[in-house]
């Protein structure tokens, strides 16, 4: 038996204090780093706000960089102390500063509220004139009725090129590559103005559905088309073994599960059509941007009625991000995040 | 052998055999997986497929329900020759059904509609009768209580068990399983070996892929193994672990025991 037996008075064990000694210290170094950046984060911030209204003139390249210097302490002061705040009221900080700084930009060619909110109504389309909708009102009309025709034409086109005989294929491929290839705009015109040529006249607001349809259906049968296609191969094995057909297949298995990954660029795409049907003003159609600049030049209020229809157009787009967003969590049911969890923040 | 008696007497067993291949070949481009494969199935036969990866034992049972097109030779199901024809792949295919590896169950359907939507949708089932035969189906592989799950919440056991059930509920006559372990955890083999030998007392035919040795010597009627494209033994499953008669078996034997 020659097990050796450890001295009692000798140290195998650092004393308690000191092992924990390396636990401890980066907790405290921690919040001597939050209190840091507090403190840090204030001197800029009172630094930035001193030259803000301190009103020094200066001119030139040296007045610019100073200006350059001022906001880049103001920006980092700020990011300094909000980081260490909870997530939410972090990101609800950032949200209202960045408001008052476009209310700061608008009010520096003196922006008139009480002309913008008298107009909004005329631009938001709530006065009817020649009996049909005008302004935001329209605007919403022609996304709804093209992004509908739209899904119809990419789902169409999305299983042509997957599964078509060479006639569908063939069409299906031309549809798509020449509406991508060309600007919208571009299709408008041709739409609205090279069709009555060959007999066939539309009026605007349809001929602008038409080609808004037509182009986003293209984009959106590339994106249909990526989302079937990244549905495994088991799939369709496990749904053939069970004798179902093709069409059942996509209706209850694969399109059901290619939509998680369909939304979020076909939302993006909502938002894009949104803002591009104002390029439908270029045949007279009366949405919002038309009205917008017809109001502001008449009454040489450019940017006020350019400001309220940018703010029209971002409320509508959150709206739609909304329902994204909602959809996005429908069909992700069941499915957890590929994301790593964000550091620090709920 | 008994097995050579069926081959030869092909005209004789095709009227009885359920599943019966002659000569079939394939080839993935110059590649040959299935070389003139000559394979017949007697009902309630209890088939265990075996050999070294890429000797084409997927493909042999993929070609059985036409999820793989064979290139040559003869495939008859239930009395029905297999071919690139839709409604009698569809026919042949409401007669075997098909337990995978992955078990592909459907990740946006429940367990319980995963085993109804083919009942439903293929069989024209009335949603009551098929919701009874899933439930039938699903306490039979021992998860009754998970029917309204969804199959991500399920551990693998579970995911492949339901697979088994969603494939019994369609009635087939033959039940192929292709590597239905091999994706698992060690301790949950063990739940889905107990399921297929439950299934396999209660006389289906079945052919399963498999390297569960100890699962073909309890439940295995015959043992066929593959390599390179062809059977090269069948033989009980004591005359194959016990006595491979091929070298090639003999040193896949030792390969597959060794670890």
């Amino acid at each position: 038996m020659s097990i050796k037996t450890i001295p009692k008075d000798s140290q195998v064990f650092l004393p308690l204090d000191e092992q924990c000694a390396p636990l401890v210290k980066p907790v405290s170094s921690e919040s001597r780093r939050i209190k840091r950046d507090i403190v840090c984060g204030a001197i800029l911030l009172l630094l930035g706000a001193f030259a803000l209204f301190g009103k020094f003139e200066i001119s030139g390249w040296a007045g610019i960089s100073y200006k350059a210097l001022l906001g880049t302490l103001l920006v980092f002061g700020n990011w300094l102390i909000i980081r260490r705040t909870p997530f939410r009221f972090a990101v609800v900080l950032v949200w209202l500063e960045l408001a008052l700084l476009f209310v700061l930009f608008c009010s520096s060619f003196d922006f008139e509220p009480g002309y913008a909110l008298q107009k909004a109504k005329s631009i938001l389309g709530f006065e009817l004139k020649d009996g049909f909708l005008q302004g935001a009102a329209l605007t919403l009309f022609i996304c709804a009725a093209s992004i509908a025709l739209a899904m119809v034409l990419a789902l169409l086109a999305a299983l042509a090129k997957l599964f078509g005989d060479g006639f569908t294929y063939g069409i299906a491929s031309f549809y798509i590559s020449f509406f991508r290839g060309t600007p919208l705009l571009l299709q408008i015109l041709i739409i609205y103005l090279g069709l009555p040529q060959a007999g066939l006249t539309i009026p605007a607001v349809p001929a602008g559905i038409l080609a808004l349809a037509l182009n986003y259906g293209a984009y959106m049968a590339e994106i249909f088309r990526g989302g079937i296609t990244a549905i495994p191969r088991g799939q369709w094995e496990a749904a053939d073994a069970l004798a179902l057909g093709k069409m059942q297949v996509l209706r209850w298995i694969v399109l059901p599960q290619s939509l998680r990954l369909i939304v979020p660029a076909t939302g993006n795409q909502f938002i894009m059509m949104l803002k591009d049907s104002a390029l439908v003003s270029a045949m007279g159609v009366w949405e919002m941007m038309y009205l917008a600049r017809a109001i502001g030049r008449a009454d040489f209020r450019n940017m006020e009625m350019l400001i309220t229809a940018a703010l029209i157009y971002w409320i509508m787009s959150a709206i739609l991000e909304g329902c994204q967003a909602r959809l996005e969590r429908r069909y992700s049911r069941g499915i957890r995040s590929s994301v790593p969890a964000r550091t620090g923040g709920k | 052998m008994k097995n050579s008696m069926i081959q030869t007497n092909g005209n004789i067993s095709s009227s009885k055999s359920v599943v019966q291949l002659e000569s079939v070949s394939k080839w993935y481009g110059n590649f040959r997986c299935l070389d003139n494969v000559k394979f017949n199935v007697m009902p309630g036969e209890r088939i265990v497929v075996c050999g070294p990866s890429g000797s084409g034992k997927s493909t042999l049972i993929r070609c059985i329900n036409g999820i793989e097109g064979h290139d040559k030779g003869i495939v008859r199901v239930a009395g029905y020759e297999l071919t690139r024809d839709r409604s009698t792949l569809d026919r042949v295919r409401l007669e075997v059904g098909m337990v995978f590896q992955q078990f592909n169950l459907f990740p946006n359907l429940t367990v319980l509609e995963n085993c109804t939507i083919a009942l439903q949708k293929v069989k024209k089932m009335s949603k009551r009768d098929a919701v009874e035969l899933a439930e039938f189906y699903l306490a039979r592989v021992h998860l009754p209580h998970l029917a309204d799950r969804y199959p991500d919440q399920l551990s693998g056991g579970q995911q492949q068990r339901v697979a088994i059930a969603r494939a019994l509920c369609m009635k087939p006559r033959v039940m192929l399983f292709d590597e239905p372990t091999a994706a698992l955890d060690p301790e949950m083999v063990r739940e889905v070996l107990d399921v297929m030998t439950e299934v396999a007392n209660e006389g289906m035919t079945m052919i399963v892929v498999t390297h569960e040795i100890g699962f073909a010597r309890s439940v295995a009627s015959r043992v066929v193994f593959m390599d390179a494209g062809r059977i090269v033994e069948s033989a009980s499953p004591t005359e194959f672990f016990d006595a491979p008669k091929s070298d090639r078996a003999r040193t896949f034997l030792q390969q597959v025991i060794r670890h």
